[in-house]
């Protein structure tokens, strides 16, 4: 079966990519290796077509009371040009997916919103927009915007540099989390200082059509979701699917470590769920850990304790390029989350002795 | 890049080769394999002195993105193995087929490594 494919496609497959299915989409996996785009990253700067990523646009009088009730965070904490990363958590405070908002310019005075689901839930999450709105009484207008935009990130040391020499106004200035409008190659971009990867760096939002020409412009590594997988962890962020699935692994942002997304202040669905747990303390906590021994963790390997009973479970792991040693994500039960506790992680029937650490792995 | 394919040696389905050296057998994995597989990173092998049977798995070899078995070729027992994959497993990326030999095996009959793929079998079944 062939997924959709981003506007980039033909590009990738011009210079050889291998691709995946990732959330019904055809992506680049990797270019050249995993541990070279890696590294361009750490090192130097790489580019990452996102277009997968959904789009979906919220905008008049009362958006901003939709957004409010829909996400974790304080979304009236942000002015025109910022960014904040949110969940979206269901009654029982289970995460549906995470997010980036973004405070577009108002529209005939009224607030305007973007925010971006991760890939292949725009849907869901349109039709979970619609159907509050409606049920509240509410007026805004919600319109997927997925296959409009395409999205490049750019990442690493010279990530800014990159781009900076490229746009019309100077982005060097932009702060952490904030966004503002420019041109490249005489094309409108959205560009946002955010990424994954857990270095300075972009993401652009473009018109679909221009992508291919943005994307040929930003002259250097191009990076696939191997390597985009292996820094995000090394920068202990977490990927919908394996750190939560409201299937697979349900889990609440207080339990998956992103408790500073979450304001309880606001009314948000799932807020009194969340505030229960917070009272009642949690069971089980995200942790990131090490090896000393030899050995690959992978998610759904047991995490044992110091005496061999089983405490959890591993989410994700890999051979951590940059530290050149295997570090993993997993949840365990509250009382060994502890950086520095000895731990062991269930490798084909063999413990492989390791400890907690503190995220990130990698600053 | 295009994939090397050597027809100094034979292969079976899974992408392991097997190449005769002074008596003993000799057992990799393709290039095809190593370049489908992307940076790899851990490698598990059997002990000098254990028997591997045709067909089954001998070991265990992880890349960053995958897990996957390794399967033998040949019935045999181990004499040797290539103890600097466990430092330095990337070495089977960069040379399959020289410096990232795996296992050396005493052949239970060296009649059977003529059933095997030779090099045009192999390359057509990767066409």
């Amino acid at each position: 079966m062939t997924g959709r494919r981003t506007t980039l496609y033909g590009a990738h497959a011009e210079v050889g990519a291998k691709f995946t299915d990732f959330g019904g989409w055809e992506m680049p996996v990797s270019f050249d290796s995993i541990r070279t785009e890696h590294e361009a990253v750490r090192t130097d700067v790489g580019k990452f077509d996102v277009s997968h990523m959904g789009q979906i646009s919220v905008t008049g009088s009362d958006a901003l009371e939709l957004m409010q009730r829909l996400v974790t965070n304080d979304v009236a904490t942000l002015e025109v040009g910022d960014a904040q990363y949110a969940a979206i958590t269901d009654t029982d405070g289970i995460m549906l997916d995470d997010t980036i908002i973004y405070r577009l310019g108002d529209r005939d005075g009224d607030p305007s919103y973007l925010f971006v689901p991760n890939a292949g839930h725009n849907e869901e999450m349109l039709d979970r927009w619609t159907k509050h709105r409606d049920e509240w009484g509410l007026t805004a207008t919600i319109t997927d915007r997925t296959d409009d935009y395409g999205m490049i990130a750019v990442q690493g040391p010279n990530a800014i540099d990159l781009v900076d020499s490229l746009t019309e106004e100077p982005i060097e200035t932009l702060s952490r989390f904030t966004h503002t409008t420019t041109e490249v190659a005489a094309i409108e971009v959205l560009i946002a200082r955010t990424g994954y990867t857990g270095e300075d760096g972009v993401e652009l939002l473009v018109e679909t059509a221009s992508a291919p020409a943005i994307w040929s412009a930003l002259e250097c590594q191009p990076v696939g979701l191997g390597a985009r997988d292996t820094l995000r962890l090394e920068a202990g962020l977490l990927l919908g699917g394996n750190e939560f699935d409201p299937v697979e692994n349900p889990r609440t942002p207080l339990e998956a470590g992103i408790g500073f997304a979450v304001d309880l202040e606001t009314d948000f669905i799932g807020r009194e769920a969340l505030s229960e747990q917070l009272e009642a303390g949690l069971k089980e906590s995200l942790i990131g850990f090490g090896l000393a021994d030899r050995g690959i963790p992978r998610g759904g390997y047991r995490i044992l304790d110091s005496s061999g009973d089983p405490i959890g479970m591993v989410t994700s792991g890999t051979q951590s390029p940059t530290l050149g040693r295997p570090i993993g994500l997993g949840y365990v039960e509250t009382d060994h989350a502890e950086a520095g506790n000895e731990i062991a992680i269930e490798v084909r029937g063999e413990p492989k002795m390791g400890k907690v650490e503190s995220l990130p792995f990698v600053d | 890049m295009a994939i090397d394919v050597r027809d100094d040696r034979r292969y079976i389905e899974s992408h392991e080769w097997v190449q005769t050296v002074n008596g003993t057998v000799r057992i990799g994995i393709s290039d095809f394999a190593q370049d489908e597989l992307g940076d790899i990173v851990f490698i598990e092998l059997p002990d000098v002195g254990d028997e591997i049977a045709e067909g089954q798995p001998f070991g265990v070899i992880e890349s960053i993105k995958a897990v996957s078995d390794l399967y033998a070729p040949i019935e045999g027992e181990v004499v040797d193995r290539n103890e600097t994959l466990f430092e330095t497993p990337e070495l089977i990326n960069e040379s399959p087929y020289d410096d990232g030999w795996m296992l050396e095996v005493e052949p239970a009959d060296a009649g059977d490594i003529d059933d095997l793929m030779d090099a045009d079998e192999y390359e057509s079944q990767l066409a």
